[in-house]
């Protein structure tokens, strides 16, 4: 019943590869964060704005981001669009995809942030002559950014397992896609996938660690 | 000069000021006193165009603070206003707090705008707490941070709103003490306050405001000592 023997040598002999596709899956969650966090910016300040469509605009965004699967949102950003012959690279769909699911998710954090910022801060500023835009540069974001900044970390160990959905849409460089490819070469398929397992498990503890020691500086004051 | 005239607010049913009349010389020094919800903080916040107003005119040196023309931003480089709550912006240094809008409002240089807010801050009794987050400040302290805020950008008018009514009773003395040295050196001020004492020795003139009304204005002198509106003298008697 039970006669699978163990061959965790070829899965090792294989870890130089699968750690290249880890530097590609670290590649996508980082630059995924970096456009959802200026987009999630860019949100909340449409959310501010007081205009009726950019709020609505916003308000979709976020809503779809949080309330359908991001297995949707990534095939939507390769086959849907190329339904209107929009043709992106797998790499680039899934960049698109995490980036769309990252903004939606911390948009909504950083409304809880504001929350926690009292309005006579901007008050205060605006009293000083700062207009509204600096008053929320300068005053608000940094306030906001900080108070969000360990959620923010949730969301970029998120974009790193969100990265494994990249194989639906044909990406085969990032680490999942690298061990789902090798799998199909060798048929160590625990070992692999265990060895894939594992590295994710050291990148995104990485990053939760990684974050706490980077926030007990940033909340220095 | 700041020239109020026949000023009125509400905020939904509730009038707030009911026709105020009000000019303020360059130099001098005019306390509000009243009870709360007489009106007086929210005339001062108007006046600085914080706050829409209804009807009336508030001008300073001649720009009308509530015309569409006007650029607000730039009128409020001429008026400060600090509030009974400090609003020190944490995520600041105590320097970079007084540094942050003459840099990104006035367009000065680093060091240049440092230079100036040293100054102020020694000014204030603060010159050894520059690079200290204002977490780590009294209540005092971070009152008198704000004030040197304010003054960093070197406005003509003042306008203090309660700024000892959050404080410590302790702690009331240092504020007070900062504010009398600005009277002193001739900054033009509206202060709206609870301290009589203070009322009494630097005001030139201390106006009585009642629900909505200012029911009297006169020189301190005369309106602690011979009051002439009933409601001032109830309320004087009271807050002996």
């Amino acid at each position: 019943m039970f006669d699978y023997t163990f061959q965790w040598k070829q899965a090792f002999n294989r870890l130089p590869q699968m750690l290249d596709g880890a530097v590609v899956t670290m590649e996508i969650a980082i630059l995924s964060m970096v456009l959802g966090i200026l987009l999630a910016i860019l949100l909340t300040v449409f959310r501010l704005s007081g205009s009726r469509p950019l709020m609505a605009f916003a308000t979709t965004w976020v809503e779809i981001a949080r309330n359908t699967p991001a297995l949707f949102q990534i095939y939507m950003a390769h086959f849907g669009v190329a339904s209107f012959g929009i043709h992106f690279s797998p790499f680039v769909s899934i960049l698109i995809g995490i980036t769309f699911n990252n903004a939606g998710y911390l948009t909504e954090n950083f409304r809880g942030a504001l929350k926690a910022i009292p309005d006579t801060q901007g008050r205060a500023g605006r009293s000083l002559g700062l207009t509204q835009l600096q008053s929320f540069r300068y005053i608000i974001l940094p306030q906001m950014l900080r108070i969000s900044f360990l959620p923010m970390t949730n969301q970029m160990v998120w974009a790193i397992l969100m990265t494994s959905l990249g194989v639906t849409v044909g990406m085969n460089s990032d680490l999942y896609g690298v061990t789902q490819d090798l799998n199909a070469l060798t048929f160590r398929t625990f070992e692999l996938f265990a060895l894939a397992a594992v590295i994710f498990y050291l990148i995104t503890k990485t990053i939760t660690l990684g974050g706490r020691l980077i926030a007990a500086r940033l909340f220095r004051y | 000069m700041i020239e109020i005239q026949n000023v009125r607010k509400s905020f939904g049913d509730l009038e707030v000021l009911k026709g105020i009349d009000l000019t303020v010389q360059k130099g001098e020094v005019v306390t509000v006193i009243g009870g709360s919800g007489s009106g007086k903080s929210t005339l001062l916040t108007c006046i600085n165009g914080l706050e829409p107003i209804d009807s009336g005119r508030i001008t300073i040196d001649g720009t009308e603070v509530h015309a569409k023309s006007t650029n607000l931003n730039k009128l409020r480089r001429k008026v400060g206003i600090v509030f009974q709550q400090w609003n020190a912006f944490p995520h600041l240094t105590v320097l970079e707090n007084v540094t942050l809008a003459p840099r990104k409002v006035l367009g000065m240089a680093k060091a240049e705008a440092e230079a100036i807010a040293e100054k102020q801050l020694r000014h204030v009794g603060l010159g050894d707490k520059l690079t200290t987050y204002p977490s780590r400040l009294s209540g005092g302290q971070q009152q008198r941070m704000a004030i040197a805020r304010a003054l960093a950008m070197s406005p003509d008018y003042m306008l203090f709103d309660e700024v000892t009514s959050a404080l410590d009773p302790q702690l009331v003395g240092e504020v007070l003490e900062t504010l009398k040295m600005l009277a002193e050196e001739g900054m033009t001020m509206i202060c709206v306050t609870h301290e009589m004492g203070f009322a009494r020795d630097v005001s030139n003139r201390v106006a009585f405001f009642h629900q909505g009304i200012m029911a009297e204005i006169g020189a301190p002198d005369q309106l602690f000592n011979d009051p002439q509106h009933p409601e001032t003298q109830k309320f004087l008697a009271n807050v002996r």
